[in-house]
């Protein structure tokens, strides 16, 4: 079994295990490029403090399994409990039409911009 | 000067997608890569094709006829992707 192939089983487990996943250039804290920190604020102001955030710089292996396990060709990249939902383009939309705060609500979180 | 990646972008979204209406911008600047890079594009997209899809499945789409430029030169690709109604009721 070559590495390509346990990264994408590795990665199966990954985005089923928490109710969000992030796979990102950076952490949270410290976000190494505009479009991942853009992942990061919008979640932020929604009040989504805990989820899982993997950092794909640093790993190239890991960085390409990614873009092949989505077929998606950029990071930032956004799982909602293990579904697909897009990178940061398409957070930004779904926070400015409103479909993010239902989408939270389906996964259980409250987003703090109802408050 | 020629920009044969930004040229290619726009064929190929011109063939594939058959936009309404398209720009493609070159935001390389805008990043800590050379004068004249060619790596970091926003596309917007207004075509027909995207009615009744979801945002998912239209950004898809782009990524397919660019999969080429984003597997080698393009680092970046900011997308909107909208239908003729969505533009015409919001032009940005």
């Amino acid at each position: 079994l070559c590495a390509a192939a346990d990264v994408q089983k590795a990665l199966g487990d990954i985005v089923q295990k928490d109710k969000v996943v992030v796979f990102m250039k950076g952490t949270p804290a410290q976000p190494m490029c505009g479009f991942s920190n853009a992942v990061v604020q919008i979640l932020r102001m929604h009040g989504v403090d805990d989820y899982a955030s993997y950092n794909v710089l640093e790993d190239s292996e890991f960085r390409e399994g990614v873009k092949a396990f989505s077929n998606w060709p950029t990071i930032p990249q956004v799982y909602f409990s293990g579904e697909f939902v897009g990178g940061c383009d398409i957070l930004l939309q779904m926070h400015q039409n409103g479909d993010l705060v239902e989408e939270l609500k389906k996964l259980g979180i409250s987003s703090s911009l109802l408050e | 000067p020629s920009r044969p990646v930004e040229r290619s972008i726009r064929t190929k979204l011109t063939d594939q997608l058959t936009p309404d209406h398209l720009e493609v911008h070159n935001e390389s600047h805008m990043h800590a890569v050379p004068p004249g890079s060619e790596s970091h594009f926003r596309v917007l997209v207004v075509s027909s094709q995207f009615e009744g899809l979801p945002l998912i499945k239209r950004h898809r789409m782009v990524n397919e006829a660019l999969k080429e430029e984003l597997s080698s030169c393009v680092h970046a690709l900011a997308i909107q992707a909208k239908t003729p109604e969505q533009w015409g009721s919001n032009p940005s």
